[in-house]
């Protein structure tokens, strides 16, 4: 008798409350906002993983800061801001350009360009230099190998 | 010729980054309030709920606000030492109960000792997140005008109560 | 008994790797043959009591022998047995101890197949694979023992960490391994060259396959990983440029310049300094990838239980083997010499500028990694460096390497002519910009940065095959397609699907970031949810119960115009030993997309939040990384790399020095 019960349930309720799922957040224009921003910051307590995916108590509360703020009508400039100002650059997983990391976002532009500057000069002076010379002992072996045959 | 040398002369300075970085800890989150002013609060007070307590009320002091909670292993290993820092008078200690249950933050007290000449109770954490504050213990030493001079974080030690806490204190009082 | 056989076999691992580095490197500074003959035997030898060891432990582990403090630590006995096994290098002792092994391994197929070298060089090169040996030995053995015991032994051990209890973890450190301790022997190579004096390209004929086997390993370990944090870690995502992430794809973007530098080393002897200096390089970021991920100077998801004295120690090895190395290299490198020339414009210039792009890649990775550090060592603040910093800079460091992959396999040793080289890519350069305008639309919107993508992956494609009709249409004397297909060479087979491996790459990347979509719901029983043209349905959560967990599972039916295309089942397992919580994913795999599904927390009786993901195109990442390591399997295992054998090694040192 349960089995059928729980049969017949199945059977109607299922089908009537089925419906398109709603969205798990209350707002999900906000939360899209907020989830974005939470990937450029970093969580403070797992250290290893974006505000937006950590469980940790602290990341829900800084979620849950990001929310009220924004709905607030604050820019994601401010908000970051509020979190650099209590939390440092550490916070932020996009390092900020300032005087201490200009190396840092204009290195590998520069490694790139020494790099190819080392390389154009090598090949002219290569080219100057119209190739290898064959040092007088190497053309003393060529001679024998050519006069001897191959062994 | 020189350019030979390079490769050898960068790894030697990597090297040597290596080695100081083997000295640092990679987790340690440095406050960026310090030489800031205490960011303002008004929260009510643990043991009686009706009465409040604001950074404000400290002005013309020197004072330490210690982060804890009944949930926190590491508070444990560090509340003999609060314990003696209050008991000598050297400075007040103030408590900041962070995310924690009444009853439990009272009973932990209770049991444990109370350092404090008041607690602070943050249910919400959000004075804590206004502080800086990322793990449980951390300990702030905040000077006469209100402006945070020093932050510790994780558990205090007698060492560090010895050699960095009590001068500071001193030095600040003589301010 | 047996984890006392372990420490002693590993002992005399130790003595015999000693023997093998002096015998070897004294006996070829001294000329002595009979010296530089044992040297075979002894790195065998090696092999052997490392074997051994090896063997010791992993018995340790399938029996459950928790007397050992190290199985304590990672095991369990109710852990299935594939697990316990995999559990060997789960941790740190033991990951040493297979990175030894691998060592051993790899300085074991060198012995067996270096009969065309001359002595005095396998003897240089064992040599110094023995030196490596020894450092690493000599760690294990004073501050990383895994076969310590622990008194009183526990009832039962900690368990391996759950996240590491799946298939990719089984295979994803043996492969990632065989990749950074292989570049050992192209660095063993080049300290073997300076040592002799000699560096011609025999030299690099020889090293090239090795270390193209070693660049096959890494790539398919790095795609494992990364195959394994996408599947394993529940968030969709599949490269984080973590530390150690990066750890591992620094020697991999080193490896992949020396193995172009080779070429053409190999080719017309030129630009071999900076061959040497590359193969020191590749093995010193290796070195640097184990000292970052163990000594606790960076935090990683990855890093091991971290101990300053274990740090102290790897440290004091990259100096001498690395800061060894480089001294030689100013001592020796400036005797070198130049070797062929060639045009500013030529398949030699191309390939350099490879090497210069790869190069700045990585360092620029190193950059930001250790960016963090230098700060903070300086006292000048402390800030994160995280995947918005990388994406930014790496994506137009590869843009022209990209470009540059399309060009250079059709251009002229010594002398190219751009007039020819335009008119010959003229059919792919259309293609390209066809596929860059139009493709886009196919997915449903265009966007600038899919069509570089698009643009810069068809480019490379539409270029191998030009390459490909070339040969049919140019190869003389054969008749008919197929007969001049055949008389190509593995190697350039290889290169071919090695850079389409690239193509189906880039595509994977550009498609799935262009167009990735997830929907985060929360669902009742019967509750749909649709995404990317697929329906999901949520039938409810069942408790199940695993070998070492408990979880719920849910059935998630996905339809598609009203036709089943799969039932999904993403599960929330707690492992009961470490009470710890994980979401397992539930993915069903297609050619053109991924659907991911995982479930986040119950919110009520019966409703949870659920989290599906639309992917098109990712696999093709994982895909593309196969191809290219199927390619680099192809070019090391071309004939004349095997036929070379015959070969006396004089006459390759003569014909060399042209």
């Amino acid at each position: 008798m349960p089995r059928l019960l729980a049969v017949l349930l199945v059977a109607f309720v299922l089908p009537v409350s089925a419906k398109e799922a709603a969205p798990a957040a209350a707002d999900p224009v906000l939360e899209k906002r907020v989830m974005a921003l939470s990937e450029e910051l970093r969580c403070l307590v797992c250290q290893n993983q974006t505000l937006a995916e950590s469980n940790a108590p602290l990341a829900e509360d800084l979620r849950n800061q990001l929310r009220e703020k924004m709905r607030e009508g604050k820019s994601d400039k401010e908000v970051v801001d509020f979190l650099v100002e209590r939390y440092g650059d550490f916070v932020l997983y996009r390092p900020p350009l300032k005087g201490t990391t200009v190396l840092l976002w204009f290195g590998p532009l520069l490694l790139l360009a020494t790099g190819f500057a080392v390389l154009m000069r090598r090949l002219q002076r290569r080219r100057a230099a119209g190739g290898p010379g064959v040092s007088d002992a190497e053309r003393k072996r060529a001679a024998e190998l050519l006069a001897g045959g191959e062994r | 010729m020189t350019r030979f040398a390079i490769p050898v002369a960068i790894f030697v300075a990597l090297l040597v980054l290596l080695g100081v970085g083997l000295k640092l800890d990679p987790r340690e989150v440095p406050s960026p309030l310090i030489g800031k002013p205490a960011p303002h609060f008004e929260l009510p007070q643990l043991h009686e709920a009706a009465k409040t307590f604001s950074e404000r009320d400290m002005l013309g002091k020197v004072w330490v606000l210690n982060v804890w909670a009944s949930w926190c292993v590491s508070c444990r290993e560090e509340h003999p030492v609060l314990l003696d820092l209050a008991a000598s008078g050297a400075v007040p200690v103030y408590g900041l109960n962070y995310k924690d249950k009444r009853e439990d933050g009272l009973a932990w007290l209770k049991g444990m000792g109370d350092p404090y000449k008041v607690s602070i109770f943050d249910f919400d954490g959000r004075v804590g997140i206004d502080y800086g504050v990322y793990g449980v213990p951390e300990t702030y030493v905040i000077d006469k005008k209100g402006v945070i001079r020093y932050k510790r974080i994780g558990p205090l030690t007698p060492e560090i109560v010895k050699s960095t806490l009590l001068p500071l204190v001193n030095e600040l009082d003589r301010a | 008994m047996i984890p006392e056989l372990g420490q002693l076999a590993a002992a005399l691992a130790l003595c015999l790797a000693l023997a093998q580095a002096l015998l070897g490197l004294v006996g070829a500074a001294r000329g002595q043959a009979v010296w530089m003959a044992a040297t075979r035997p002894a790195a065998r030898g090696q092999f052997a009591f490392v074997a051994i060891a090896f063997a010791c432990l992993t018995v340790s582990f399938i029996y459950n022998d928790f007397t050992v403090a190290y199985v304590a630590s990672n095991s369990n006995s109710a852990l299935p047995l594939h697990y316990r096994i995999a559990g060997v290098w789960g941790g740190h002792e033991g990951s040493m101890l297979l990175w030894i092994l691998m060592l051993s391994v790899w300085t074991f197929g060198v012995t067996l197949f270096s009969r065309q070298l001359p002595l005095e060089m396998v003897a240089r090169v064992l040599g110094v694979m023995g030196l490596v040996s020894t450092g690493f030995l000599l760690f294990i053995l004073f501050t990383s023992n895994p076969f310590s015991r622990l008194f009183p032994a526990p009832p039962d051990g900690r368990d391996l960490n759950p996240l590491l209890q799946d298939p990719g973890m089984v295979m994803h450190p043996p492969m990632l391994y065989m990749g950074y301790v292989g570049f050992s022997i192209a660095f063993s190579f080049a300290v073997a060259a300076l040592l002799s004096g000699r560096l011609d390209a025999a030299w690099a004929r020889w090293s090239r396959p090795w270390t193209t086997a070693a660049w096959c390993f890494l790539t398919v370990g790095i795609a494992l990983g990364s195959g394994w944090a996408y599947y394993e870690l529940g968030w969709g995502g599949w490269w984080f440029w973590d530390p150690v992430e990066n750890a591992s794809f620094m020697p991999w973007l080193t490896g992949t310049a020396l193995i172009h530098s080779l070429a053409v080393t190999e080719k017309r002897g030129a630009f071999r300094s900076w061959t040497v200096l590359l193969a020191i390089l590749a093995f010193a970021l290796s070195l640097l990838g184990t000292f970052l991920v163990r000594s606790g100077v960076l935090t990683s998801v990855h890093a091991f239980a971290t101990d300053p004295t274990r740090g102290i120690f790897i440290l004091a090895l990259l100096a001498i083997v690395i800061g060894g190395s480089l001294l030689l290299y100013v001592w020796r490198a400036p005797a070198i010499g130049l070797g062929g020339g060639f045009e500013p414009l030529s398949r030699e210039s191309l390939l350099l500028m490879n090497n210069v792009i790869f190069a700045a890649a990585a360092g620029s990775v190193l950059l930001g990694t250790l960016y963090p550090l230098a700060l903070d060592a300086s006292g000048l603040g402390k800030i994160s460096v995280g995947p918005p910093y990388f994406e930014t800079v790496f994506v137009p460091l590869m843009a022209p390497a990209l470009f540059l992959m399309g060009v250079g396999p059709l251009a002229r040793w010594k002398k190219a002519s751009l007039p020819d080289l335009a008119s010959r890519l003229r059919w792919a350069a259309a293609a390209a910009a066809l596929a860059a305008l139009a493709l886009p639309f196919a997915m449903g919107r265009w966007g600038a940065m899919v069509a570089l993508g698009l643009l810069l992956a068809a480019w490379v494609a539409a270029s191998c095959f030009v390459q490909i009709w070339e040969k049919v249409r140019n190869a003389s004397g054969a008749s008919g397609a197929w007969a001049r297909l055949s008389v190509v060479p593995r190697a350039t087979w290889g290169m071919l699907l090695a850079h389409f491996g690239v193509a189906v790459f880039v595509v994977g990347v550009t498609l799935v970031k262009g167009y990735e979509s997830e929907k985060d719901v929360r669902m009742e029983p019967g509750d749909t949810v649709e995404i990317g043209g697929y329906t999901f349905r949520f039938d409810g959560v069942r408790d199940v119960t695993g070998p070492n967990y408990v979880a719920g599972r849910a059935q998630i039916p996905v339809t598609r115009n009203g036709k089943v295309v799969a039932t999904l089942y993403p599960e929330k397992r707690i492992y009961r030993v470490q009470n710890q919580p994980m979401t397992e994913a539930a993915i069903d795999t297609g050619f053109t997309r991924d659907l991911y599904v995982s479930l986040g927390e119950a919110v009520s009786d019966t409703a949870w939040v659920v989290r599906v993901h639309h992917k098109p195109f990712i696999d093709w990442i994982w895909g593309g990384c196969l191809l290219m390591a199927l390619g680099g399997a192809l070019a090391a295992s071309d004939r004349r790399y095997r036929l070379a054998a015959r070969r006396q090694p004089e006459q390759y040192a003569a014909a060399a020095a042209r």
